[in-house]
């Protein structure tokens, strides 16, 4: 297995003009990613990690959003680039699947047109009996029964799990090298989201494809991602390794939302434990580190210098956060062991 | 989906049946004696006694209307003797305001209505569509801020108001077209197309306001919608997009008020007939109306309820094609 790198995010900030002012959704935000791997994107609403995601496709209002930094996909700039280039990698380089699928497809097409639709947009010089005989293979591949009646029906004739599998056919039909997964299961049940999750990762081995799972459960991150970044404010605040994240976190946002984690194995009866306060408002940020109003443990440099990335313990994890090293490595360690 | 068109239309005659009989005793029921009404001013007692009984008003209120219903289907004859004459079917009754059977009356006009309803309609979806596409496109530019201005006038300004306007200012001041006067188009077809072509442009302008609103925030509405970022992101192009993800969404309303509104409009446009003076279903009816010609007010009444119902099925029908999440299996 080849492990180039696919993807590759640099200084990306992606600025919102609203009549209120401007709201930064995303600021300064590099990674890489690597054909095989799967990145988790953690953070609450509003964290930027959605932004980020809609802004590799270029899919975000360029009228009304400025997007600035590099995202460099097989050498080509999506930022940059012109729009046929950008349409071309749409779907064909890099798909995504979203997070309701319900509203995801169009409720006045078949769920056969639609994938074919998909496959022949990249694949001018295909039949269109060549586009049904892929649709057909991608259904059986997504685990759909009997597809050879199924691609004839409407989306509303599938159930919520069904729909995905769909949405995630129209992903993988062109075989793209990055699948941007945004909440791919938020919307589904408990049982279709292992289902689900299951599924991605078969299919991420057959086509040696990298994912980028977006998600604000931990548990999804867990179960499917290798390195995780967790976002806070529109900012990466930690990037670490699945392992690291649960066994000796960096941030203390991070330990928070462990700390939030609820498991079948919490002795207590009382109430979930939350983070105090909410996310900020991305047009006023608190000065300093944006997290610093809701931990507790900020000090006055808090208040006025933005903490930078930096290595912090034995496990490859990078941090911005003001504490030091010491104080980072036993409290992170305390709060993965709650 | 043959059930379900069965079933609509079984249900459509039900309800023809009883716009038919709350019509017929709704005119019944004005305080004027038809027969009376027969001869004009100077009518002798013998000669209304003679009509009333000729005309089947002689009659119970019951009897009358089976008459009426039996005529739509048998045709009708009135009189005995010298006197007698018969209205073929379908017979809608006899106009004794214009000495003539309701069915040739309304046969007379219905063309000129039917000519200017599918010539205003076809100009106004074109019109509607367009700008309310083109606001959508550029919404909050120049484009869709004039789209808004045109609405607003549209919407607010009647009829009658833009159609003498126009009149006056075209025909009157500027002499650019001559006066309205109506020729059939198999017989004049220029002096048809002089004289349609302003109330065409009035009925389309005014009626394409709504269309552009609704083009405009139906197109806005699918825009946001999840399934056209997952067209974006297949790779598609706008056209398509465009085309299979937003138009196809927005015109689903566009189509059911359309289809409602043509079939109003066939029921006779009555102040855009009586503006330019054609000689339609509307103009026919606003006659019928002053001079309490009730045959002829049930008659056009009828037609306009054939023409609405036949519409709502139809746009059902429609319906189940145009959105598949509706169709009845």
């Amino acid at each position: 297995m080849s492990n180039e790198v696919v993807l590759s995010v640099r200084n990306l900030s992606v600025v919102f003009h609203t009549p209120d002012g401007d709201v930064v959704a995303v600021n300064d935000v590099s990674f890489d990613l690597r054909s095989g791997e799967t990145l988790g994107i953690v953070g609450e609403s509003g964290s930027g990690k959605s932004v980020t995601a809609s802004s590799i496709l270029r899919l975000n209002n360029s009228s009304t959003a400025s997007t600035t930094g590099s995202i460099l996909v097989s050498g080509v700039d999506v930022l940059s680039a012109d729009e046929s280039e950008v349409r071309r990698i749409r779907g064909s380089e890099v798909a995504m699947i979203f997070q309701d699928p319900l509203s995801a497809l169009n409720p006045y097409y078949t769920v056969g047109k639609q994938i074919a639709e998909a496959y022949l947009v990249h694949h001018p010089e295909a039949s269109k009996a060549d586009a049904r005989k892929v649709t057909l293979e991608m259904l059986k591949k997504v685990g759909i029964p009997n597809p050879e009646k199924r691609i004839d029906e409407f989306p509303h004739q599938f159930s919520g799990g069904m729909r995905q599998r769909i949405v995630i056919a129209i992903a993988l039909i062109n075989n793209p090298k990055v699948l941007i997964a945004d909440e791919p299961t938020t919307a589904l049940d408990v049982t279709v989201q292992a289902q689900i999750l299951d599924l991605m990762k078969d299919l991420q081995v057959e086509f040696n494809m990298a994912i980028v799972l977006i998600t604000h459960d931990l548990g999804v991150i867990a179960e499917a991602a290798l390195d995780v970044l967790v976002m806070y404010g529109g900012r990466i605040v930690e990037r670490s390794t699945v392992e690291a994240l649960f066994s000796e976190p960096t941030h203390p946002y991070a330990w928070g939302l462990l700390g939030a984690v609820n498991s079948l194995e919490s002795s207590g009866r009382g109430a979930l434990v939350t983070i105090a306060g909410s996310p900020p408002s991305l047009i006023a940020l608190p000065p300093g580190c944006s997290f610093n109003p809701r931990c507790s443990y900020s000090s006055d440099i808090c208040r006025t210098e933005i903490p930078l990335l930096r290595a912090v313990g034995t496990q490859g994890s990078v941090a911005a956060c003001h504490l030091p090293e010491g104080d980072i490595l036993s409290l992170g360690r305390k709060a993965a062991s709650r | 989906m043959f059930m379900f068109i069965v079933r609509r239309i079984f249900f459509a005659v039900l309800l023809l049946l009883a716009v038919s009989f709350f019509t017929y005793m709704l005119f019944a029921m004005l305080p004027s004696d038809p027969a009376a009404l027969t001869c004009g001013k100077n009518c002798k007692p013998d000669v209304i006694a003679a009509n009333r009984i000729r005309l089947g008003y002689d009659k119970s209120l019951m009897e009358q209307y089976w008459l009426f219903l039996k005529g739509i289907f048998a045709g009708r004859d009135y009189g005995t003797g010298a006197a007698a004459f018969s209205c073929g079917a379908p017979s809608l009754g006899y106009s004794f305001g214009q000495h003539e059977c309701v069915t040739t009356l309304i046969a007379q006009t219905f063309p000129v209505t039917a000519y200017l309803s599918i010539g205003a309609f076809v100009l106004w979806m074109l019109i509607g569509i367009s700008s309310g596409a083109v606001a959508a496109l550029h919404k909050g530019k120049w484009q869709d801020r004039a789209a808004s201005i045109f609405t607003s006038i549209g919407v607010s300004l009647p009829t009658f108001y833009i159609g003498l306007l126009v009149l006056f200012s075209v025909v009157i001041w500027l002499q650019i077209l001559p006066f309205p006067s109506y020729e059939s188009p198999f017989v004049n077809f220029p002096t048809f197309l002089r004289t349609m072509i302003l109330p065409w442009l009035v009925l389309a302008v005014l009626s394409a306001a709504s269309y552009t609103r609704l083009t405009r925030n139906g197109m806005l509405e699918a825009m946001n919608e999840d399934f056209v970022r997952l067209g974006v992101a297949k790779g598609l192009t706008t056209r398509i997009i465009l085309r299979r993800y937003v138009m196809r969404q927005a015109l689903v309303p566009i189509v059911t008020i359309a289809g409602l509104d043509f079939a109003g409009l066939l029921g006779g446009a009555i102040i855009t007939e009586s503006v330019f003076s054609l000689p339609g279903m509307g103009k026919m009816s606003i006659r019928a109306v002053v001079e309490s010609d009730l045959p002829v007010l049930v008659g056009t009444t009828m037609v306009a309820a054939v023409f609405i119902v036949l519409a709502n099925v139809l746009v059902d029908i429609a319906y189940g094609y145009l959105d598949p999440r509706v169709r009845v299996k």
